[in-house]
């Protein structure tokens, strides 16, 4: 690939203290302190969906967070389309992280109950001036059509939505801001399955429509499988295999990719299957 | 044979007398003993009240309106505070999705099965402690003596479960109610303790009513499935026949939203469900599903959402059968390699 990637992520490192236990503080030893991403490099190119895979505690939403700077790496460089991110400043990494939006798991903490959608939207809008932003109802028009809601949601509260049209809420406030990147840590997790399928074509439809780039967080493989053109996965903070989706969920090299795959329950009976 | 298990016309309430929220409607089920019986559905469908109404664990001001619930023959519904205490100590165990919270951290793990053994089993201090290190390695807990001195806090997830199950099945239960035991649990420890349940049913002869919104996890362990939707029981059947040749459009349309790994290289769109399901304010005539339902049609509002058999042991809520039935040979066939 000759095309520079859209973002790219170099060895970044993030530490957490770990509180000392008694002993070892009659002692006045330190323990060491827990490498939640340790190391870790990866690119997404323009335009692609980027699975990131991983058990709980292997540091997958560490680095998400790492990398809009919500949580500051130790070490490491990140670039989104050549500017340094770690180096930004005030009106610089703002601006950089307009560019690069977050859609969380739970969208029932991730929206303010007390903020109609269109004041959220339009919040972003201001924040951020976003062109259109003045003209605030055809804005919350767009932002709402973009993840195909009706515009009568607009004068709700989230505790009138559904959880699916709360996360399409979450995404459409990611998407006011004008985002290059989209990176969705589990945003799809906390949903039914029947839900769950009208979400992943949305975050499919994103992709091809607007070109965004999508950092996707999950730990269920058969979701990634379904959206992502490659897959990266983490266990214990490190990047263990990455590649082409096909090929990493069809011939996965490395032992925890393995297991992972052993381990995922296939819907279909398995008495069947053997 | 006589089931273990018998629900039948269930009906919990929450809210005022009238008009009441009515959460599960006539919901039944059958589990024979030894059988591993799978309740799935989604949020709000149900499915953990009806598993919960077993252990009269509904919590107020729900109540249980309607309908009987027999197991091996005496009707639970009807027994003393006394005779309750008996059938939740001996005849049927409870699991629940989070063992983060069943446990009391402040105890040792040890001191907690211990005391299960010594009220429900009238074991001495001493040899209560000793059958609760037993029970920790009978659920394939690495090092049992010490970690049973250890705080539920030490624990990882995996391994609050598996102290669950030694709480739930110390003595012996017939019938484990498992509710969304995995759910919390990462997939490589959820294929242990799926592991676990099936040994200690193999090994007892215990039986399972495991609910589960997930397909995968029924997929592995299940005998037969009940599916869940707005508080009725909308399809039952063994395990195959639901999975291969489902006759309730909404039973169809889960299976087919269900993400697969086999989708990997070639990005799916699935159709998923249209709408939303019910809210309990909700008060829909006939069918439940019918607002969300490709195939409705206008009698469905006129429809009592019971079950009819399509072949034995197979049924479904929806009398308009939009699905040719083509199951009975691949149902003997998976019946014969069983």
């Amino acid at each position: 690939m000759t095309e520079q990637p859209l973002l790219s992520v170099r060895n970044v490192v993030k530490e957490f203290g770990l509180r000392r236990t008694v002993a070892e503080r009659v002692a006045r030893t330190h323990s060491e302190p827990h490498r939640a991403v340790d190391d870790v490099s990866l690119e997404l190119r323009r335009g692609e969906i980027l699975g990131l895979a991983g058990g709980s505690g292997s540091g997958k939403t560490t680095l998400a967070r790492c990398i809009v700077r919500l949580i500051e790496p130790d070490a490491g460089t990140i670039e989104l389309a050549g500017r340094d991110v770690r180096a930004a400043r005030g009106t610089e990494l703002r601006e950089l992280r307009r560019r690069m939006q977050m859609v969380f798991q739970d969208p029932y903490a991730s929206l303010n109950p007390r903020m109609t959608v269109a004041t959220a939207l339009l919040e972003v809008g201001r924040v951020h001036q976003r062109p259109g932003a003045e003209d605030g109802e055809q804005f919350v028009r767009d932002a709402l059509e973009r993840v195909h809601l009706g515009a009568g949601l607009a004068r709700r509260r989230p505790r009138e939505l559904s959880g699916g049209q709360r996360q399409r809420v979450a995404v459409a406030r990611a998407l006011a801001a004008g985002p290059e990147v989209l990176i969705a840590d589990e945003p799809v997790s906390a949903l039914d399955v029947s839900v769950q399928a009208q979400l992943l074509n949305l975050f499919l439809d994103l992709r091809d429509d607007l070109g965004v780039a999508i950092l996707f967080v999950a730990h269920q493989l058969a979701v990634i499988a379904e959206v992502a053109d490659r897959v990266a996965v983490m266990n214990r903070g490190r990047l263990v295999e990455e590649g082409e989706t096909a090929a990493v969920f069809g011939n996965p090299q490395d032992d925890y990719t393995k297991a992972l795959l052993a381990a995922h329950p296939h819907p279909r009976p398995a008495r069947m299957a053997s | 044979m006589n089931p273990l298990l018998r629900i039948e016309g269930l009906r919990v309430e929450f809210g005022s007398e009238d008009p009441p929220l009515v959460a599960v409607d006539g919901a039944g089920l059958t589990v024979q003993p030894g059988e591993v019986v799978g309740l799935i559905g989604e949020s709000g469908s149900g499915k953990s009240l009806t598993c919960r109404s077993v252990m009269r664990l509904i919590p107020r001001p729900g109540r249980v309106a309607a309908g009987s619930i027999e197991f091996d023959g005496r009707d639970v519904l009807a027994m003393s505070a006394d005779e309750l205490r008996e059938f939740r100590a001996h005849e049927a165990g409870m699991i629940y999705q989070d063992p983060f919270s069943s446990l009391n951290p402040v105890f040792r793990i040890r001191d907690q099965i211990a005391e299960t053994l010594r009220v429900n089993l009238d074991m001495s201090k001493s040899k209560a402690r000793a059958h609760a290190v037993e029970l920790l390695d009978g659920v394939g807990i690495p090092d049992p003596e010490r970690r049973a001195l250890a705080y539920p806090h030490e624990l990882s997830g995996g391994m609050r479960q598996r102290v669950m199950i030694a709480l739930a099945t110390a003595s012996r239960p017939r019938l484990l109610l498992a509710d969304e035991p995995t759910t919390a649990l990462d997939v490589t420890t959820q294929a242990q303790i799926l592991d676990l349940l099936m040994r200690l049913r193999t090994e007892r002869g215990m039986a399972v009513l495991l609910v589960s919104h997930d397909f995968g996890v029924i997929a592995q362990v299940c005998d037969r499935v009940a599916v869940m939707y707005g508080g009725h029981v909308v399809e039952m059947g063994p395990l195959e026949a639901l999975y291969n040749d489902a006759q309730h459009p909404y039973t169809r349309a889960l299976l087919e939203a269900v993400p697969q790994l086999e989708s990997a290289g070639h990005a799916t769109r699935r159709p998923g469900i249209a709408g939303v399901p019910p809210e309990l304010t909700d008060v829909l005539p006939g069918c439940v599903f019918k607002p969300r339902c490709r195939y409705a049609q206008p009698s469905c509002e006129a429809i009592s959402m019971e079950l009819a058999p399509v072949v034995p042991g197979h049924e479904t809520a929806c009398p308009v059968r939009p699905f040719a039935h083509s199951g009975t040979q691949s149902e003997t066939q998976a019946r014969a390699q069983a």
